[in-house]
């Protein structure tokens, strides 16, 4: 890993020297164990804070369109999607941004890395050679470090970035296509367990938003939860204003979501947010055969329509 | 259990389309086709006017069905109203059912300006599938 961060920095001060960018998005080292920071980083001394690590989760293109001038951004497979993404829908330009893209094998999920051992006599969790070992005084145990990967991470298929300007390093082998088994195998349970797991994960939700905030595709100035006039969704954290809320950032998503899981990784309480999210990923792969951040010239599949549209959903009178 | 209320009438929010659904429903009463009047009809532009958050709303605010009904493919007053509709409504109906919402609550089809009949027999079958579903409980607002 250090090997890339040395490329990653190298490149960065190559883009910044010539003036190609005016900001390199990247991640440096973070405050807390297990973590990595975003970072922007403006000027050629301050390159040596670059770090690539697995820690990396946070899905930079956030960033992209709030930044000024021409921007260098480290990206992952997810985070290209994401671009993909905006520049479609037309909230940064291409010639605006440099890509260095990194292959990436799946990020480490901090938060479960730190709840994994509750033993009182822990007193640390070391990173050895792919594997992640909790210490104390009668304990020792060793855990392969895969068992942490976030859940996104896992039916990941655009592990090599879709889009760049120069790869770090060589590209890896990609997943097969990714067939929504977890959306099917909770689909065939009944509606009154669905709803339990649902309510219960979305009942966490304390309505902070950070899953918004996170979000690469959730640029709105205005975002839906915020207007008052009309008052779409309620601002309470009661059940049904919080189901609301999360139902329709799915719908606003649906056919945008890359499927990263920043929203997740953002989440304070831990809300199982991508099981709405991945449905409508699910449903528009099979009723419009459309995947979201590979193309910029395919055009949503909201934004258009065929005229033999699937019509099963519809009563039949 | 409580006792069961046996003077529980659904109510069915129809959002119909200016130029179609809203017209076969006017056909509808002009030709003095009975139906029941459990549907409290709000009339838009077009079925591409929907957002989803009418539905939802609908939903919270104490509504036990929900039904849109806009002009048949092709027949749009727009031109392209009702394809762009049904591409959004495809997914949230799919969310809904996702959730473990009944199906049944939320409910959309097609009806012309001249399908007065057709009108008709959609509102009596709306009705009797959300009557048999019995009250909505599971998104509605317990404080407004």
């Amino acid at each position: 890993m250090t090997d890339v961060s040395s490329k990653i920095r190298e490149e960065a001060r190559k883009l910044l020297k010539n003036g190609e960018v005016d900001v390199i998005i990247g991640f440096e080292k973070g405050s807390i164990p297990f973590s990595a920071t975003p970072c922007f980083v403006r000027n050629e001394a301050d390159t040596d804070k670059l770090i690539w690590n697995e820690y990396c989760g946070n899905n930079l293109a956030r960033y992209l369109s709030e930044v000024r001038g021409k921007a260098g951004i480290i990206a992952k497979g997810c985070d290209t999607r994401a671009i993909v993404e905006l520049i479609k829908e037309k909230q940064i330009q291409r010639e605006r941004i440099s890509i260095i893209g990194v292959p990436c094998e799946g990020m480490l999920d901090r938060k479960r890395i730190m709840m994994s051992c509750q033993r009182k006599d822990k007193t640390g969790i070391e990173d050895q050679d792919g594997q992640l070992l909790t210490r104390g005084d009668s304990l020792n145990t060793a855990v392969k470090k895969d068992e942490f990967l976030y859940p996104a991470c896992h039916v990941c298929t655009n592990r090599n970035p879709v889009m760049y300007d120069v790869l770090i390093g060589n590209t890896i082998e990609e997943r097969k296509t990714d067939d929504f088994a977890d959306v099917t195998e909770f689909d065939e349970k009944h509606s009154e367990e669905r709803w339990a797991y649902i309510t219960d994960e979305i009942g966490r939700c304390i309505r902070c938003y950070a899953c918004r905030n996170a979000c690469p595709l959730c640029y709105c100035k205005e975002c839906f939860v915020d207007s008052t006039q009309p008052q779409w969704v309620g601002k309470t954290t009661e059940q049904s204003d919080t189901l609301s809320f999360h139902i329709m950032r799915s719908i606003h998503l649906a056919g945008r979501c890359i499927e990263c899981g920043a929203c997740e990784r953002a989440c304070p309480v831990l809300v199982d947010i991508r099981i709405l999210n991945r449905k409508m990923s699910a449903d528009v792969k099979n009723l419009f055969g459309y995947k979201t951040g590979l193309d910029i010239d395919q055009p949503a599949p909201l934004s258009i329509f065929k005229p033999d549209d699937s019509e099963e959903f519809m009563l039949d009178v | 259990m409580g006792k069961i209320d046996t003077n529980w009438e659904p109510r069915i929010i129809a959002f119909l389309c200016n130029w179609c659904s809203y017209a076969g429903a006017d056909l509808a009463g002009v030709g003095r086709m009975q139906y029941p009047a459990n549907v409290r009809v709000i009339r838009v532009p077009c079925s591409g006017r929907i957002s989803p958050f009418f539905i939802l709303s609908s939903l919270q605010n104490g509504a036990d069905g929900v039904l849109v009904s806009g002009c048949h493919p092709g027949d749009c007053h727009y031109l392209t109203g009702n394809y762009s509709a049904r591409r959004k409504f495809a997914l949230l109906k799919s969310q809904l059912e996702h959730i473990g919402i009944e199906k049944e609550r939320v409910q959309f089809t097609w009806v012309s300006a001249s399908e007065g009949g057709k009108f008709a027999e959609v509102i009596n079958r709306v009705t009797e599938t959300v009557r048999a579903l019995g009250p909505a409980k599971k998104l509605v607002k317990k404080c407004l």
